[in-house]
């Protein structure tokens, strides 16, 4: 097990390579965007991703919920952190991308732009429950606002659409069927993206595991009476460190 | 089931009664939706001739920061007195405390946008282009929206550092598409543009979601802190 | 030629992105380790 995370690091290197190299050498040109539409195998993998780990969160919380597993909610935390990441990447790269195309930053009725912002408040106001939470129990009330968060999402998407056939305003990333060469181009960065995902939530989770061992280890010296342990649990915030 | 509305209008009656002899809260928040309402009417030009179209935004904008001041001390008396330590030993369901306080927000809410709104049609010289009555709907859907949540978040709020601003944080993202909702539905009103239908079904759908969530989590969250 | 400047601008914030957050659980790590260290010695 120890031996994979090397190996599957090199593997994730060469991918993400392989498919930086198709998104810009080897995928044709736009016919009316030029070669600034080549943002998209960055942008839409990483949307991609982000709602994966989102949807992963939201089952885990679930799981969570009925189940009081521990290693549940660590994955939801985890997923939501790094979801949090790529949400991040596609609202800086949405931008960049609309300007040079259509002369604005941003659209208010651009539905998958809007929907991803919402997304992202809503998980980052997650990650910040539970680093302000001081209640034993945060975990229970994270999942909670995971619940929430994801039956909310549907919920965004669609109030967007029916705003937007109201206010018709342009969709940044196009819409409309895709040259097969382009699709396969996109999904290898998909894949890439998904195995680079994949090494950063276990890192995440690793960190994770030595964070609430080393609580374990200032609880047990605080019940053993070291007054110094005690003083020196407190700063550890629940459990985002 | 009738034990839950029972319990429900009593504790709901005696959080009227309570607010009601106090009446500091309740005079505060008063004063603090008028102040919202002048200072939108400075920051936003009332005479434009768009204000028809800015008004449903501003209108719900201040209806949100007053819900937000009347919900942070939800449960503030039950924290006083412990009474939330009571409640999770005593059998009684736990959904009832928690209808009960979300229909009390609900009420007071209500009468704070009953205060504001005919500031605001004075302020900006509204008057109602499209079929006024969708505007009850809109206001009664939009207003539990944001108090059946705003409940629910208050309770996961009362152990967290910054609590007050937890509470804000945690309904502002959560509450978007209703917001959405209410906002161009009541523009669609205000300027007879567009049928409201669609928006008065959405936050139909909003509510229904979330009052079902609220109701099968709190119990949950009850014991959780 | 102007846009292809955002097409890189893009493709660079990208790893900007993933690098401070990379950065941040290294940081973690090590500041865990430690920690984990001196508990253990006490």
């Amino acid at each position: 097990m120890k031996r994979l995370f090397p190996i599957l690091s090199v593997v994730t290197a060469v991918l993400l390579a392989y498919a930086l190299y198709l998104a810009l050498v080897v995928a044709p040109t736009d016919a009316q965007q030029g070669d600034v539409y080549r943002i998209i195998y960055y942008h839409v993998p990483s949307a991609w991703t982000a709602f994966l780990l989102f949807l992963i969160n939201f089952v885990s919380s679930i799981v969570y919920l009925i189940r009081r597993n521990p290693k549940a909610d660590m994955l939801a935390l985890v997923c939501a952190e790094v979801g949090v990441v790529f949400c991040t990447v596609v609202l800086v790269t949405g931008p960049i991308w609309a300007r040079p195309v259509w002369g604005i930053w941003w659209a208010p009725g651009d539905i998958r732009l809007t929907s991803t912002l919402v997304m992202w408040l809503i998980y980052v106001s997650y990650l910040v429950l539970r680093r302000f939470s001081t209640s034993a129990q945060t975990q229970i009330l994270a999942a909670a606002l995971a619940v929430f968060g994801a039956l909310d999402v549907p919920l965004v998407y669609f109030s967007i659409w029916f705003f937007r056939t109201q206010h018709p305003q342009p969709v940044i990333g196009g819409g409309g069927s895709m040259d097969p060469r382009m699709l396969h181009v996109l999904l290898i960065n998909w894949l890439a993206f998904l195995c680079f995902a994949f090494l950063v939530c276990w890192s995440r989770f690793r960190l994770e595991l030595l964070h609430r061992e080393v609580e374990e280890a200032h609880a047990m010296q605080s019940l053993a009476g070291d007054g110094v342990g005690a003083r020196a649990s407190v700063p550890l915030s629940r459990s985002q460190k | 089931m009738n034990s839950l509305w029972t319990l429900t209008l009593a504790t709901l009656k005696k959080d009227i009664r309570l607010e009601w002899r106090s009446k500091d809260a309740l005079n505060s928040m008063l004063f603090f939706s008028l102040l919202v309402v002048v200072i939108f009417a400075f920051a936003f030009d009332p005479l434009a001739e768009e204000s028809r179209h800015i008004a449903g935004g501003l209108i719900w904008v201040a209806f949100l920061f007053a819900a937000v001041v009347a919900l942070n001390q939800t449960w503030a008396r039950e924290l006083r007195n412990q009474v939330l330590d009571a409640y999770r030993v005593s059998p009684a369901p736990a959904n009832a405390l928690f209808l009960a306080k979300a229909l009390g927000n609900f009420l007071f809410v209500s009468v704070l946008e009953a205060l504001m709104t005919p500031l605001f049609v004075v302020f900006y010289n509204l008057h109602v282009l499209g079929p006024a009555w969708q505007l009850i709907p809109i206001a009664i859907l939009g207003t539990w929206a944001l108090v059946v949540n705003g409940t629910f978040f208050a309770a996961m709020s009362l152990r967290t550092r910054s609590r007050e601003i937890m509470l804000p944080l945690l309904l502002f993202p959560i509450s978007i598409p209703a917001v959405l909702g209410m906002v161009a539905g009541t523009t669609a009103v205000l300027t007879g543009d567009n049928p409201a239908h669609f928006y008065i079904v959405l936050l139909l759908t909003y509510d229904v979601v979330f009052t079902t969530a609220c109701l099968g989590l709190f119990e949950t969250i009850l014991h959780a802190e | 030629m102007n846009a292809v400047k955002f097409l890189f601008a893009a493709y660079i914030i990208t790893w900007v992105i993933h690098s401070f957050y990379l950065g941040s659980l290294v940081r973690r790590f090590s500041r865990l380790r430690e920690q984990l260290k001196e508990l253990q010695k006490k």
